[in-house]
């Protein structure tokens, strides 16, 4: 697939794909989307540019090493989720910020545990699609 | 209390980061945590001693009854002091003996947990932590047994002694499950209050049978008993503490801790006398034939546990002054013994009794130690064990059943028990000393001190008997019978029918020891019968199991994935046909459901053509492109139904998996018919029929009255409580937060597997394994 449509349409795709994940991430409080689908979109976009270009250049593109996002992400996610108990309540309890922000509207240790969730999704779709395509 | 407990954990979550310093000659230092608890514990002796009972109670998950509710009666002081006493000796034996391992600091690791376990256990006055400390013993001794782990006999000694008392512990938890159940209190003192619920009530045998495996398995009992002799794999520091002085004995000091609840029934005092008197005969018997010294011990310490279990049946306040002496006097006997056994092997490189002897001329010090043991192990006065087997065979004598019976069988042990005490620890000293072992020497008195402690304090027991009267044995006594009579340990009884005993067991046994040497030959005999020890038949059962394992994994596992689906579909279409037809009956109105718009049989005609498509293309790339407009079909079933997350989650999903697929298949050959058409038919029909189940399932649903309480539970509190709209995501991060944090584990641990599969290139070594 090295047609030069492709190509230069994927070069816009990607980050507007990418910027759609994170939207889709903060806004799932309150609307349709979250962690998840963000995650799974995010690795979309980074698909769609192997498919473009070479998983070679999507590598570079990603500059650090993709599987690290799985731990990272976990960490996150489980950090969140014991943050409550250091204020002493129960684990997995929301802590909120209460100022809301524009699109996210209230920031919550939620949105951090969905973070996580999206860190790991992206990590872990990118590990098997890249893993399978290199040794297929 | 709590800390006097936990030290050992402590000190072996300290040890893995300090490993060089324990592994220097400061090691011994670490003597003095045993040493300290052995104090601490002495300066309860005089409120104990006063038939106080203490109770220490630290919350731990208090919602679900699990507390570290630690009691010091007198049948836990008891085992405190022994754990504590010997474990100090063997602390400090351990320093010299192992001081040239690369692993000490492990082993002081495994040490400690072993003993704050085992010092757990007798304290636990909850059932549940009583549990966990017991598992906790097992788990240690694995690794003690094993810890020579390069050695294949030693892992499968340490795997065989893992699996029996493991299996006696799930045993001891559902017995403990059933007992909390009917008392309705996980504290065992308050269970003691209760009086005789157990008796009458139908459970008691399925209580008393877990209770017996656990503490069979644990304790060696017949014929659960062949994991100790290979249990003498592991260190002699640790056939010393645990395989003879200590951990065994929990066991015992399970029965005799809910003799009071459970104890005092026709089935229980008879059992325990069966089995305890099968396995002190049977054990002694083999301990005469043995020539490695170690082996010699390990027998005549399942004898000796065969002899407390037989105590403890025979249900009498005298047979628990007994057991409870005998508990003290095997414990100090068996530990000089078995340090000894150590310097012997350490010194000299071998343990064959044959090759040892006259070693007095070199280790004057040890063959004092070995003959004040053998001394206290044969029951020749002035030593505790005379004391001990006066006690025992005036137990026997007053039973109420078979009285004569039992007391010979009780003789029969001790001649056997004197036996082997003088193979072990006479015959290496006396007679002519070998030119070979000239040149050995004395150990570092880190070695020679602990075994000579142990049996001068076996001698001054016996000589003051009074020492360890009041202070222990009585208190000890009275936490398991319920009403204790006055009683005095005594030396001299005066010439009665025990002394009788006692004067031909002495000379039986010294007489035997004259005449019959152990050979290759009596092993030889043994040996024809191996076929039908319990050893050779655990291994029988097991290697069916694994035949069975083998067979039926690959039945299922046959490697076709296609074989994996249809198995998985007929599985659930036979279920769900017998709920369908049998369980309910099938209602069906379709009154109810909405008309179709035009949109909808728009789509439903997509998907009915790339159904067909997806089926009878003859090219996989098309069939795959099929799917995925199944796929996306089905996503705008989902948006024409207002579930927007949900269609996106399967339009993502949906583009990924047609992604992989074309990956993964645009590799393969060129599309091949595999199958012939019966075979197409068959799987034709299997689907349709799984097809129809399904449909019909989702009408039914449909039918039934929705349980509504569920979806507005969350419809008015996820704004309320977690402060989102969107209730799918509500859910997801906040009220089943923990179950999202399961699953990216798991999506993790999947991302993990496919690529460890396909990059983890193995060499040739690790192949082999």
């Amino acid at each position: 697939m090295k047609q030069l449509i492709f190509r230069t349409a994927t070069g816009f795709l990607l980050p507007l794909l990418l910027l759609f994940s994170v939207f889709i991430l903060l806004r799932g409080h309150y609307l349709p989307g979250g962690g998840f689908v963000g995650g799974l979109i995010a690795a979309i976009a980074f698909v769609l540019h192997a498919f473009a270009f070479t998983l070679k250049e999507t590598r570079k593109l990603i500059k650090i090493n993709y599987r690290l996002l799985i731990p990272i992400g976990l960490a996150l996610a489980f950090f969140s989720a014991i943050l409550p108990m250091f204020k002493g309540l129960p684990i997995l309890t929301g802590l909120w910020v209460y100022e809301p922000l524009p699109v996210v509207d209230m920031v919550g240790s939620s949105l951090l545990f969905d973070t996580g969730v999206y860190l790991v999704v992206v990590g872990v779709t990118l590990t098997i699609i890249f893993t399978i395509s290199e040794s297929a | 209390m709590l800390l006097a407990v936990l030290s050992g954990f402590i000190i072996a979550t300290i040890t893995p980061l300090a490993g060089k310093l324990f592994r220097s000659k400061w090691s011994v230092g670490l003597t003095a945590v045993p040493l300290a608890l052995f104090i601490y514990f002495l300066s309860f002796i005089p409120a104990v001693s006063n038939g106080q009972v203490l109770l220490f109670n630290y919350e731990w998950v208090p919602s679900m009854g699990i507390n570290f509710n630690f009691l010091l009666d007198g049948l836990s002081l008891l085992f405190a002091l022994m754990i504590t006493g010997i474990g100090a000796l063997v602390y400090l034996y351990t320093s010299s003996y192992m001081k040239d391992d690369p692993g000490l600091d492990k082993f002081y690791g495994y040490l400690s947990l072993f003993m704050s376990a085992m010092l757990g256990m007798v304290m636990s006055d909850n059932l549940f932590t009583l549990f966990i400390f017991w598992e906790l013993t097992s788990i240690s001794s694995f690794f003690l047994i094993g810890f020579d782990n390069e050695n294949k006999e030693s892992r499968k000694a340490a795997l065989i002694s893992m699996a029996l008392t493991g299996l006696g512990g799930f045993f001891l938890l559902a017995g403990f499950a059933i007992v909390a159940n009917i008392t309705g209190t996980y504290t065992i003192s308050e269970m003691m209050g209760s009086g005789d619920i157990f008796k009458d009530h139908p459970l008691y045998i399925v209580i008393i049978i877990c209770f017996f495996l656990a503490a069979f398995t644990k304790s060696a009992q017949f014929p659960f008993h062949f994991w100790l002799p290979g249990a003498m794999k592991a260190p002699t520091p640790v056939s010393t503490y645990l395989h003879s002085a200590t951990m065994v004995k929990a066991g015992i000091y399970l029965l005799a801790r809910f003799t009071p609840l459970l104890g005092d029934h026709i089935y229980w005092n008879n059992t325990l006398m069966i089995v305890g008197g099968i396995t002190m005969v049977y054990a002694a018997f083999h301990s005469i034939l043995k020539k490695d010294l170690k082996e010699i011990l390990a027998y005549s310490t399942i004898s000796a546990l065969g002899m407390l279990v037989f105590l403890l049946g025979l249900g009498h306040a005298e047979a628990f002054i007994a057991m409870a002496v005998f508990i003290v006097v095997h414990a100090l006997y068996k530990a000089t013994l078995f340090l000894i056994t150590g310097i012997l092997d350490h010194e000299t490189g071998t343990r064959d009794i044959n090759r040892l002897s006259g070693l007095r001329k070199v280790m004057m010090p040890l063959a004092i130690a070995g003959f004040l043991a053998v001394l206290s192990n044969s029951g020749i006065p002035p030593s505790f064990g005379f004391v001990g087997k006066d006690l025992i065979y005036s137990a026997t004598l007053h039973s109420e059943t078979l009285a004569i019976f039992i007391t010979v069988a009780a003789v029969v042990t001790n001649i056997f028990l004197l036996y082997s005490s003088f193979l072990a620890g006479i015959k290496p000293f006396a007679g002519k000393l070998p030119s070979e072992y000239k040149d050995v020497h004395m150990p570092d008195w880190r070695m020679w001190v602990p075994p000579l402690i142990c049996g001068i304090a076996g001698i001054v027991f016996g000589i003051f008997p009074m020492l360890a009267e009041g202070s222990i044995i009585r208190p000890a006594v009275s936490a398991i019978a319920p009403e204790v009579p006055e009683f005095h340990l005594q030396l001299w009884h005066g010439f009665n029918t025990v002394l009788g005993l006692s004067a031909i067991t002495i000379i039986v046994g010294i007489l035997l020891y004259v005449i019959f040497k152990p050979n290759d030959r009596h092993n030889a005999w043994m040996n024809k019968f191996e076929s039908f020890s319990p050893k050779s038949i655990a291994a029988g059962v097991n290697k069916l199991f694994m035949k069975f394992a083998v067979t039926w994994t690959n039945l299922l596992q046959n490697g076709y994935l296609r074989i994996y689906v249809l198995t998985v579909i007929s599985f659930l279409t036979i279920l769900l046909a017998y709920k369908a037809f049998t369980v309910s009956s099938l209602d069906i109105n379709l009154t109810k459901i909405s008309a179709l718009t035009s949109a909808e049989v728009a789509v439903m005609v997509i998907l009915i053509v790339s159904v067909l498509y997806a089926v009878y293309s003859p090219s996989r790339l098309a069939a795959i492109a099929a799917m995925g407009v199944i796929g996306y079909c089905i996503c705008l079933v989902f948006i024409f139904y207002s579930a927007p997350d949900l269609a996106m989650t399967q339009f993502t999903i949906d583009t990924l998996t047609v992604i992989l697929f074309l990956l993964v298949m645009y590799r393969l050959p060129k599309y091949v018919l595999y199958t012939n058409k019966l075979i197409r038919i068959r799987d034709a029909i299997i689907s349709l029929i799984f097809g129809t189940l399904i449909t019909l399932l989702a009408l039914e649903v449909h039918h039934e009255p929705t349980n509504k309480e569920t979806t507005r539970f969350y419809a008015e509190n996820s704004y309320a409580l977690a402060k989102g709209k969107n209730i799918v995501n509500v859910i997801l991060v906040d009220f089943r937060g923990m179950d999202t944090m399961i699953e990216i584990i798991v999506l993790s641990i999947s991302a993990l597997g496919v690529f460890a599969l396909l990059k983890l290139q193995l060499n040739e070594f690790d192949r082999e394994i």
